[in-house]
C-alpha cells in the first residue's frame, strides 16, 4: 500500500496544551502548520473534550487563539514510526496511512500517569485518575457512584472535585504524602498566590470528602470487578465499598517517539536547551515530555518551541522569566509528592506487573535488568511496550528502560510497509 | 451533529449521547471486562488515553481497536471478549 503524502514546515505532535500552544506561536510566521494527534480532539488530557466548553479562562483563550490561528489538526493520527534523517513520519489513522515531511518537528507527546501494582489492580473498574477522569469526560455518566480517588499530587483534589460536580459521591481522597510535607507545601506556595487560591477552592468544593493524608490503597476486592477497596493509615486497616477506584502515583513523560527519532533523554524527559532544542537539530520538545510540572510551564514551553523553531527567537527569549517561576513550581510540585518507600511492599509474588503478559511479582524480583526482565518474563513485550510496567520497574527495582525501536506503537503491516 | 448514535455491544442495541467515545458506551452497557489476558483475567480500561491497551475491542471487525480513543459511529458492532 502507497501511502498518502503530505508537508509541513511545522509538524507539531500532540495537540494538548504544548502542542496547541507550540502550533500557535508557529502559524504567527506564516509557516505552514499541521498538528496530529490520536484522540479524536484537540485539547490533550487537561483541556480533554473542552473545545466547546473550557473549564477555565486559560482554556477557552487557547483553544480560540488555537482555532483562529489557521493550523490543520489532523485527529485520530497514531505516529507509528519515523526518520529524523529524512524529516519524515509515518502515521497510521483508522482507515488509511499518511508519510509527512517537515521542515522541523516539533514533540509536544505529554506525559502519561504511573501506576504502582497491589493485589487487585488489574480488576477491572480499577482505574488511574486521569484515566477514569478521561473516560467521563469521553460520555461515562458517574452520578451516584461511589469512586475512591488514592495515590499522589494535585490531581487528585482535581479529579475527586470534578467527579462530585458529575454527581458522583467521593468518600476518601487518600494521598501518600504525609501531613507534614503538604503543610510545607502550603508554605511554599505563598510564592504562587493564584495557586493557593486554587487549592483553597478546591476544598471548598470538596467538603464532605475526607481527604486522608500518609494514606494507600492496600487491595483492590471483587468477583469480576471492582467491589471494595483495603485501605491502610499507619495502624489502621479498614474496607471501603466502590464502583470504581481511581489511582495513580505521579506522572511519567512520554519520551518514546524522541527516542525513536534519535534525541536524548532520561527518566525525567527528553532532554532540551532553553530554546527547546532537542540533541536532534530539526526536533523541538515541550511540554511535559520534557519534564512533568503542569499546565503553565507546558504552555510556555510549547510558546518557546514554537516561536525558536520558525526564527522568531527574540519573542521566544522574552518568555524566560515566566518559565522559571512556573519551574520552580513544578520542583515544589516534584518533592512534596515523592513516593514513599512504603509503596514498594505493596505487590505480593503473585501479582501482576506486566498487565500486557501477565507476568508476576514473584518472576520479576530475581531479574537484573530491564533487558533481562524482557528476555526472560517477556515483561514489556506485550502491546503497550513497557508503558506501564517500565515506571513500575524503575520505582520498584531501579530498572531503566533502553532504546526504542520501531514501530512505536503497534502497527498494521500495510502501514509499514511502503 | 445528531444529538445521540445507536451501536450494537456483543448483540445489544444501545443509544449514546453523540460524541461518546465506545469505552464509555462500553461501560455504560454495564460491562467491565473489555478483554480477556493472557491467564483468562476479564480486564477493563485503565490510561483512557491509548497508552495501556486494556480497552481493546473488536469493533466493525477490527480486532485490537483501542475503544478509549475511538468515538461511536451509528450502527457500529462492538464486540468485547
Amino acid at each position: 500500500m502507497s501511502h498518502e503524502r503530505s508537508f509541513a514546515d511545522i509538524l507539531v505532535s500532540g495537540a494538548g496544551p504544548a502542542g496547541m500552544a507550540s502550533a500557535v506561536r508557529a502559524r504567527e510566521s506564516g509557516a505552514k502548520v499541521v498538528v496530529l494527534d490520536d484522540n479524536p480532539r484537540p485539547g490533550g488530557q487537561i483541556w480533554r473534550n473542552e473545545q466547546l466548553h473550557p473549564s477555565s479562562h486559560q482554556a477557552s483563550v487557547w483553544f480560540r487563539k488555537f482555532s483562529a490561528s489557521g493550523v490543520e489538526v489532523i485527529a485520530g493520527a497514531r505516529i507509528v514510526d519515523g526518520d529524523a534523517k529524512r524529516r519524515s513520519l509515518i502515521v497510521e489513522m483508522e482507515d488509511r496511512a499518511l508519510k509527512i515531511e517537515y521542515r522541523k518537528l516539533i514533540l509536544a507527546t505529554g506525559a502519561r500517569e504511573r501506576f504502582l501494582p497491589f493485589p487487585g489492580w488489574t480488576l477491572p473498574n480499577a482505574m488511574g485518575v486521569g484515566g477514569l477522569q478521561a473516560l467521563v469526560k469521553s460520555g461515562l455518566p458517574v452520578a451516584q457512584k461511589r469512586i475512591i480517588v488514592a495515590g499522589t499530587g494535585p490531581l487528585l483534589l482535581a479529579a475527586a472535585a470534578y467527579f462530585r460536580r458529575q454527581g458522583a459521591i467521593v468518600p476518601i481522597i487518600a494521598e501518600q504524602a504525609s501531613s507534614i510535607r503538604l503543610a510545607r507545601f502550603m508554605l511554599r506556595l505563598l510564592r504562587h498566590p493564584a495557586k493557593l487560591f486554587q487549592a483553597a477552592a478546591l476544598r471548598f468544593c470538596l467538603r464532605g470528602t475526607r481527604y486522608l493524608t500518609s494514606c494507600r490503597v492496600e487491595a483492590a476486592n471483587g468477583n469480576t470487578r471492582l467491589e471494595s477497596v483495603r485501605l491502610r493509615r499507619g495502624d489502621q486497616l479498614w474496607q471501603e465499598d466502590c464502583d470504581y477506584l481511581a489511582i495513580a502515583y505521579g506522572f511519567r513523560p512520554n519520551v518514546e517517539l524522541a527516542v525513536l527519532l534519535g534525541c536524548q533523554a532520561d527518566a525525567f524527559g527528553v532532554r532540551v536547551d532553553r530554546f527547546q532544542q532537542s540533541s536532534q537539530e530539526d526536533i523541538y520538545c515541550a511540554g511535559e515530555c520534557t519534564g512533568v510540572g503542569g499546565v503553565e510551564l507546558s504552555i510556555l514551553k510549547g510558546e518557546i518551541a514554537g516561536y525558536a523553531a520558525t526564527g522568531q527567537t527574540d519573542l521566544a527569549a522574552r518568555l524566560f522569566g515566566a518559565l522559571r517561576k512556573a519551574r520552580h513550581f513544578a520542583a515544589v510540585l516534584e518533592s512534596t509528592f515523592i513516593l514513599g518507600t512504603a509503596l514498594k511492599n505493596l505487590a505480593l509474588p503473585d501479582t501482576i506487573v506486566c498487565r500486557c503478559e501477565d507476568v508476576t511479582w514473584q518472576r520479576l524480583q530475581s531479574m537484573e535488568s530491564w533487558r533481562s526482565a524482557k528476555l526472560y518474563t517477556r515483561c514489556g513485550m506485550g502491546p503497550c511496550q513497557g508503558r506501564v510496567c517500565g515506571p513500575i520497574l524503575e520505582f520498584l527495582l531501579g530498572f531503566h528502560p533502553e532504546g526504542v525501536r520501531p514501530p512505536a506503537f503497534p502497527a498494521a503491516l500495510e502501514t509499514l510497509v511502503e | 451533529m445528531p444529538e445521540s448514535v445507536a451501536v450494537w455491544i456483543d448483540g445489544m442495541p444501545l443509544r449514546v449521547a453523540a460524541g461518546t467515545t465506545v469505552a464509555a458506551a462500553i461501560l455504560i452497557a454495564g460491562q467491565a471486562a473489555f478483554r480477556r489476558s493472557v491467564s483468562g483475567e476479564g480486564r477493563g480500561p485503565i490510561c483512557g488515553m491509548g497508552i495501556c491497551f486494556e480497552c481493546r475491542v473488536s469493533i466493525d471487525d477490527r480486532e485490537h481497536s483501542r475503544s478509549c480513543q475511538i468515538v461511536c459511529r451509528d450502527g457500529m458492532r462492538i464486540r468485547t471478549r
